[in-house]
């Protein structure tokens, strides 16, 4: 028998005294796992272009060969053990979030196309009645991004470029993301 | 070419929309642009896999977070993780946070003028097990005002964090219980649409579940979105 799925609720203000768990702002785990590492930062706005202090973020992403740590994944791609794939973080007073991690390597998308390296995002907040997906995409990959079947079905620009994470820093390398939840420079955000 | 079993697209109404003014933080937090519908790829039918112990030790009892008995009417919570076709959801991280009886969170911007208790923190955290059952101890939440509108109070409620097999299936909800008079007006209660979801936050009193002298019993099932029939959607 089919059943309802149940309904989405607000985290709320108070999320943290759950959710939070140490160390899941660093992918790495301490510089274990194996690739580049990379910072991903950034801040969450809302339509008056005020901070969101009161927002959580989760990441999603494939090892630096391009493999998720799931067993769905079936690529001939080597795994790593120091490697799961999720983050988590919230944000400060400013809005602000960071987290640590290393870059993914490509993934296949749907039929024969090779998706450009990617992160999947998830925003949660007080006020958001359900969490809103998105993706991070690195803005300096321009071949990679043009071929993207997700990037390239978007035809309004400025929701393309929204999910286009800017570097910022070399060393190592760090990417700025920011999340606008509406008004101008609003983040595109997927109904998945 | 990897083949992608897709999830099942969510059906209008079974979820609060973005914006509902009743609730007055989505007016400035609600996207306005239309969400772009996305094909699942292999990025959303994975998700994190909660094994290795990653997630730290299981905190199933919450009523030993201190070093005596919080004040509260203990109560036991239980059911299962599922889909939508009843299958169960093993293996995936439930997490668990609540006010305490008097209705205040043990964080730093609660500002509510209700007593913390120092046996009581409120956070809980399973990873279900092999038929995506799960069980908390802990103790009833209080009500609690919030500047909503003026006199506004939230209903008693846990809220619930739950991931599921993939990204796609990711969940947030609150559990309320039955015959609780803030229900009616509670806007972030309201906020769906259909009465029969609506309906399925509120937990059931189940006297099977309840241990004589000691807790009473409430039973919430979780369903996540189920599998699409065919690899193909549409």
């Amino acid at each position: 028998m089919k059943r309802m799925p149940t309904a989405s609720q607000t985290v709320g203000p108070f999320f943290h005294v759950g959710l939070a768990r140490p160390d899941l702002a660093d992918l790495t785990r301490g510089g274990r796992a194996q690739g580049e590492p990379i910072v991903i930062l950034g801040q969450v706005r809302d339509g008056d272009g005020a901070p969101v202090p009161d927002a959580m973020l989760e990441i999603w992403q494939a090892n630096a060969a391009g493999k998720y740590a799931h067993p769905e994944d079936r690529q001939a791609k080597p795994d790593d053990a120091n490697f799961v794939g999720f983050g988590r973080a919230f944000t400060d007073k400013e809005g602000r979030y960071r987290f640590t991690t290393v870059r993914p390597g490509a993934v296949p998308g749907r039929g024969n196309a090779l998706q450009a390296p990617h992160i999947a995002v998830t925003l949660f907040a007080r006020g958001l009645l359900k969490h809103l997906f998105t993706r991070l995409y690195f803005a300096d990959l321009v071949q990679a991004n043009e071929a993207d079947p997700v990037l390239s079905g978007i035809e309004d620009a400025a929701a393309r470029r929204s999910l286009l994470a800017e570097k910022v820093n070399g060393a190592p390398a760090t990417y700025r993301f920011d999340l606008v939840l509406q008004g101008e420079g609003e983040t595109a955000f997927f109904e998945v | 070419m990897v083949d992608v079993r897709p999830y099942r697209r969510e059906q209008p109404g079974n979820h609060p929309p973005y914006l509902y003014p009743d609730y007055a933080s989505t007016v400035k937090r609600a996207p306005t642009r239309r969400l772009i519908r996305l094909e699942q790829t292999l990025t959303e039918v994975t998700g994190p896999v909660f094994t290795g112990g990653w997630t730290g030790p299981a905190i199933a009892d919450l009523t030993r977070a201190g070093a005596g008995e919080p004040i509260g009417e203990r109560i036991i919570i239980a059911g299962r993780v599922l889909d939508e076709d009843g299958n169960p959801v093993p293996g995936t991280l439930l997490e668990l946070w609540q006010a305490n009886a008097a209705g205040r969170y043990f964080h730093d911007g609660d500002r509510h003028d209700a007593p913390l208790d120092p046996n009581f923190t409120g956070k809980g955290h399973v990873i279900t097990d092999g038929d995506g059952a799960y069980r908390f101890l802990t103790v009833k939440p209080g009500a609690y005002p919030w500047r909503n509108t003026y006199n506004a109070w939230r209903p008693q409620h846990l809220h619930f964090s739950v991931f599921g097999p993939a990204f796609a299936t990711r969940l947030v909800t609150q559990m309320y219980f039955p015959g609780d008079p803030l229900l009616p007006l509670d806007p972030i209660f309201n906020s769906t649409a259909d009465e029969t979801a609506r309906r399925r936050l509120v937990s059931i009193y189940d006297p099977a579940l309840s241990e004589a002298e000691y807790a009473l019993g409430y039973r919430f099932d979780i369903v996540l979105r189920g599998r699409a029939a065919t690899p193909m959607e549409r």
